[in-house]
């Protein structure tokens, strides 16, 4: 089957069998590499990605379903060379120790900043409920996010 | 793992959907949020050779209240229940609900409808709905009908959903003044199913008896259980601690949890005693801060 999709705003086209995960759809056959897989139960979210500006766990939404519609991967979140704030963020707070689940967690708080431009620490862990991380205790995740918050509200 | 492969189909009318479905039959599942479905194929203990991929039918991803009911579309994702203004004020059983199923990420994809057509005993709407007495509407060949919500489930995974209808709408009738309800699950981390987990919806009568009660129970059984003695035991009575606690023992009674990683069949009977009595006190509360 045809699949036609948008990702990070490019354009891209491919043959593909409809039981192919999104997620092999980007990394494989894309080969945007940013997206993990961490776990076959689609508990861990080091997959997610946004689907019409939502976040979803890419190993669990077949590619078929995204044809014609709109995908961001953490690669998209450096814009012209310039690093997003998030980004900035997660480096200046040590938000990432192995990196395996940042993907993830930027995707996710990405979109989240996007509807929350104060949050407190607990909306922040609720938020990123879905995304775990066995490295870091989620206490410098919490902080980069708090930080980028930050930083956006500035206007940055 | 990779799920063994299916042809695709995704029509653009509930009419499309159904009448693929009836000449599909068994070998077609309905793809709806894929949060449950998807996560099965993975593990290939679902291997449908068709999916039927209702995204793309306009019109199904409402939430209406008109004429004493809450209409819910059959494409309402679980974070649309969660950040609607009018669910959370005036439903707040099924606002309570809809936050505790899996985590953020999956909720921005799985519908509640998908939740209910399912009949996984784990689900957390099933209970939910039993508590509130709603109605499932199905489309089929045939055209609608309602499924009243005590008839809807029939067995583990099984509905009472004929094989070419899918579930268009969720109906639920708006609770009259001085109610209330709460859903209280314990899980061992986000995301997990219920080790077990309580909904109760009540209404209070104006000399502050129990007018209506509903108390149902989330994967403590091979199907979602209404705990009918324990509602039978309150109407008309006043809860008190007394009343509470008959109550709460006679839900634990019903439930008949199977022992699993979660824990053995008494700690789980007992937690369905504990948080029986812990919601109805919660909706409860709900009614006098109203």
């Amino acid at each position: 089957m045809q699949v036609h999709v948008s990702i990070n705003g490019e354009k891209h086209e491919a043959d593909v069998e409809p039981r192919l995960l999104l997620v092999h759809l980007i990394r494989e056959v894309l080969r945007l590499t940013g997206t993990h897989i961490g776990c076959d139960t689609t508990h861990c979210g080091a997959c997610t990605v946004l689907l019409d500006g939502r976040p979803v766990k890419s190993c669990t939404v077949f590619a078929v379903q995204a044809n014609g519609r709109e995908i961001m991967t953490v690669e998209g979140l450096e814009q012209n060379g310039k690093l997003h704030p998030l980004q900035e963020a997660f480096m200046a707070e040590h938000g990432l120790q192995c990196g395996y689940c940042t993907p993830g967690m930027l995707m996710t708080s990405y979109a989240f900043l996007k509807k929350h431009a104060n949050p407190s620490e607990e909306d922040i862990r609720w938020a990123i409920s879905g995304n775990l991380c066995r490295c870091t205790g989620y206490v410098n995740i919490v902080k980069s996010v708090q930080h980028a918050a930050a930083t956006l509200r500035q206007g940055g | 793992m990779i799920p063994g492969a299916f042809e695709y189909h995704a029509p653009q009318s509930i009419r499309e959907a159904t009448a693929l479905l009836a000449k599909l039959g068994d070998d077609a599942k309905v793809l709806s949020g894929g949060q449950s479905l998807i996560p099965l194929m993975k593990l290939r203990l679902a291997s449908p050779r068709h999916l039927v991929d209702i995204n793309r039918i306009p019109d199904l991803a409402y939430i209406r209240e008109a004429d004493g009911v809450l209409a819910l579309g059959a494409l309402v994702r679980e974070s649309d229940l969660e950040d609607s203004q009018l669910v959370r004020t005036r439903y707040p059983l099924l606002f309570d609900t809809s936050k505790v199923i899996a985590d953020p990420i999956v909720r921005n994809l799985a519908t509640i409808a998908g939740n209910l057509a399912h009949g996984d005993p784990a689900n957390d709407h099933p209970a939910t709905m039993l508590a509130l007495g709603a109605e499932v509407v199905a489309s089929g060949q045939k055209g609608e009908r309602r499924i009243p919500i005590v008839s809807f489930f029939t067995g583990p995974f099984a509905t009472a959903l004929r094989p070419d209808e899918i579930i268009t709408e969720i109906r639920v009738p708006t609770p009259a003044a001085r109610s209330a309800g709460a859903y209280l699950k314990l899980e061992r981390k986000v995301g997990d199913f219920a080790t077990a987990a309580v909904a109760v919806q009540l209404t209070l009568g104006a000399n502050g008896a129990c007018e209506r009660v509903g108390i149902a129970l989330t994967n403590v059984g091979p199907m979602p259980i209404k705990a009918e003695k324990a509602e039978t035991i309150l109407k008309g009575q006043r809860l008190d601690d007394g009343t509470i606690k008959r109550a709460a023992q006679l839900a634990a009674d019903a439930a008949q949890p199977a022992a699993d990683l979660r824990g053995p069949v008494e700690y789980k009977k007992d937690l369905v005693r504990v948080l029986t009595a812990r919601a109805l006190r919660k909706a409860l509360a709900r009614v006098g801060a109203a």
